[in-house]
């Protein structure tokens, strides 16, 4: 199939664009421009590739989870290990291009928004790397859950700005990014951390991302000689999954099958499941499947994982979904923490909650299929952030 | 020709400058909201900007937060709004523009609000977080209408851009006076004027100048240059102060006929 999204205005269908405020607009302009620059110019793509190789450790493995697959007794199951990058999550493929990017525009000072606290990490420790200022702004609620990564940013030299508006979460601190960014746009870049917001962060952050299934591709070609029946990664803005998603986009065959939070399930009205309960809207600069009430006004999301609990979706899902050409179900809280448990015990890997719910739904769809089908999960990072929060859903106290 | 070009017209004519005032719609309640309108009208405001309350307010500071919150949890929507506005248009020729984000209006569906606000009496629609670029749909429905789609401008808007829209500007065009957002920051009359300057001689409407005008000083130092002067996080902060108190009017009233001196302290 021919796929060439997003259109010159960032469009995917007739999802995405730009909606910001007008003072703004020069900025994303100014960045669209310079993100143009980079990708025609082969210093910055080498400059990239040097720190995804030496800095991040790419190529990340693909690696066959057999214990996983005898026990599901069904397709053989490989693990895209983003959680083996450095700082233990795939966000970093992204803030190491923008950071680079940032420092070719000649920006000074860095701002992101985080709701787990991997994408504040990631964005703080290339920040220290190339020796910009840096402020992430955090909802006070994943504060409270995330006080790890809250502490490693600070260790990493970065100010911690505590939202507190609204449901104090990650669409919250996107807010207050965006309210900071607007106030200080001459001198600062904002690193969004998904593929949403303004056109161009749903292309360029997907295209930065895009590199997990760039290599999965090359690498399951490799070990099975043949593409994979299926991809799974979990969705919350939806960045690990769109970057494992596009390089196999032209290859029709293979499912691709992304997994939103069901929270305490969706009939509950607890979840986030923006593509399978939401409906059409825009937030945060960009046009997609929001939770949203019948006036417009957005909801609150929840997932047992902050990382997923955000009440909207990058548009290029909102739109692979309304042309058919990947799937989106979506994984309860107990669910997630049940895979969370099977994968530690059967391969010693510890997968974040928001990956968990990616392995909940291979637990569904592998038995389904035959031994001879291949499925590639994205393991988008490590679960010792989420320790506290499993602890606690267990009933163990630490 | 619509109420608000009248508006401008007939202040022309008498050489003076527009007061436009800004309140969130049902903060605190929507029967004070539509005290409040008569009482800006009575005291003379020129064109009244009413805020359409929304979960997410990216482009306000806390004063506007916190009275979309207060709006909100009192249960006002949109479809409330525009029947406010019909009621309150039985008695004043006022312009309103309602102002807020885009979401709230395409969920109401595009069509319906356009035919809805008509019908209401609505003359002018300002949407923060829809820039030209995406406003093409609505901008059709709305002018079929006569509803004026109110464009703004930024500091950082380029020279070119800033000539682009001045041009296609209906009703008038909303300078916003600094990078920012709304009532955290004061507003820095001389470093704008010249910017307001040139966007009036590029515009075929008035240019209004908000964002952190909080005092008759100010209106008066922005009413200088610019053809009207909005006002609303200073406004509104009277409106959280005073909330349901019966002193409630009698103060907006002082603060908004302490304004309009203002402004014709510069003409």
């Amino acid at each position: 199939m021919s796929y060439n999204y997003p259109d010159n205005q960032g469009h995917f269908g007739i999802f995405g664009g730009r909606y910001v405020a007008e003072t703004l607009m020069p900025a994303i302009q100014e960045l669209e421009e310079a993100y143009r620059k980079a990708q025609a110019d082969s210093s910055f793509q080498r400059e990239l590739d040097y720190y995804l190789r030496h800095y991040v450790g790419r190529p990340s493995p693909l690696y066959f989870a057999r214990r996983l697959t005898e026990h599901l007794g069904g397709a053989k199951i490989y693990l895209k290990r983003e959680d083996l990058n450095h700082t233990g999550a795939h966000k970093v493929n992204n803030t190491v291009g923008q950071a680079l990017l940032a420092r070719r525009m000649g920006k000074q000072k860095v701002i992101a928004e985080t709701g787990a606290g991997q994408h504040g990490v990631a964005t703080a420790t290339v920040a220290a790397l190339f020796g910009l200022e840096c402020q992430v702004f955090m909802g006070t609620e994943d504060i409270r859950r995330q006080a790890l990564n809250v502490f490693r940013m600070k260790l990493l030299g970065a100010e911690v700005h505590g939202v507190t508006s609204g449901t104090a979460t990650l669409k919250d601190a996107m807010n207050d990014a965006l309210r900071h960014w607007v106030t200080h746009v001459r001198d600062t870049f904002y690193v969004i951390g998904t593929v949403a917001g303004p056109h161009p962060y749903p292309e360029m952050v997907r295209d930065f991302q895009a590199v997990i299934g760039r290599e999965t591709r090359r690498q399951i070609l490799e070990i099975e000689g043949r593409l994979p029946d299926g991809a799974v990664a979990c969705i919350g803005g939806g960045s690990n999954a769109m970057g494992m998603f596009y390089p196999f986009i032209a290859d029709e065959k293979v499912r691709l099958i992304g997994v939103e939070a069901a929270g305490l399930g969706i009939d509950s009205g607890r979840h986030a499941a923006s593509i399978g309960a939401g409906e059409v809207g825009v937030l945060h600069g960009n046009k997609t499947y929001l939770l949203q009430d019948e006036h417009g006004q957005i909801e609150h999301a929840h997932s047992i994982s902050a990382g997923l609990d955000y009440p909207g979706v990058g548009p290029e899902h909102a739109h692979l979904h309304d042309i058919g050409r990947a799937e989106y179900v979506s994984i309860r809280d107990d669910e997630a923490l049940a895979a969370f448990q099977t994968l530690t015990r059967l391969e010693g890997i510890i997968p974040a909650l928001e990956s968990a719910h990616a392995i909940a739904q291979v637990i569904k769809l592998a038995p389904q299929l035959g031994r001879d089908q291949v499925l590639v999960v994205c393991l988008s990072g490590r679960g010792d952030k989420d320790i506290h929060t499993v602890a606690d859903a267990i009933g163990v106290e630490i | 020709m619509g109420r608000i070009a009248e508006t401008f017209a007939k202040l022309k004519k008498q050489g003076r400058k527009a007061l436009v005032p800004f309140v969130t719609a049902g903060d605190p309640d929507m029967a004070t909201t539509e005290t409040l309108l008569h009482s800006l009208v009575e005291n003379g405001a020129d064109v009244i900007e009413l805020g359409i309350p929304f979960s997410d307010p990216m482009a306000d500071g806390p004063t506007i937060q916190a009275a979309s919150e207060r709006a909100l949890a009192g249960g006002v929507t949109l479809g409330a709004i525009l029947q406010l506005v019909s009621r309150v248009r039985q008695h004043t020729n006022t312009p309103i523009v309602l102002m807020g984000y885009y979401n709230p209006v395409l969920r109401y569906g595009i069509d319906a609000f356009a035919a809805d606000a008509a019908a209401a009496g609505v003359d002018g629609l300002l949407l923060v977080d829809l820039p030209p670029e995406e406003a093409g749909e609505i901008h059709g429905a709305l002018r079929r209408r006569q509803i004026n789609l109110i464009t703004l401008l930024a500091p950082t808007s380029p020279p070119e851009r800033r000539r682009q829209l001045a041009a296609a500007g209906e009703g008038y065009l909303y300078y916003v006076s600094m990078t920012g957002v709304t009532g955290t920051q004061h507003v820095d009359p001389q470093a704008i004027a010249a910017d307001v300057a040139a966007l009036r001689r590029e515009s075929r409407v008035p240019v209004a100048v908000g964002f952190g005008i909080t005092s008759p000083s100010d209106a008066e130092a922005v009413a200088a240059f610019a053809d009207a002067v909005v006002v609303g996080s200073a406004l509104v902060k009277i409106i959280a102060e005073y909330g349901k108190s019966p002193e409630l009017p009698e103060r907006v009233a002082e603060f908004i006929a302490a304004l309009r001196q203002g402004v014709d302290r510069a003409t």
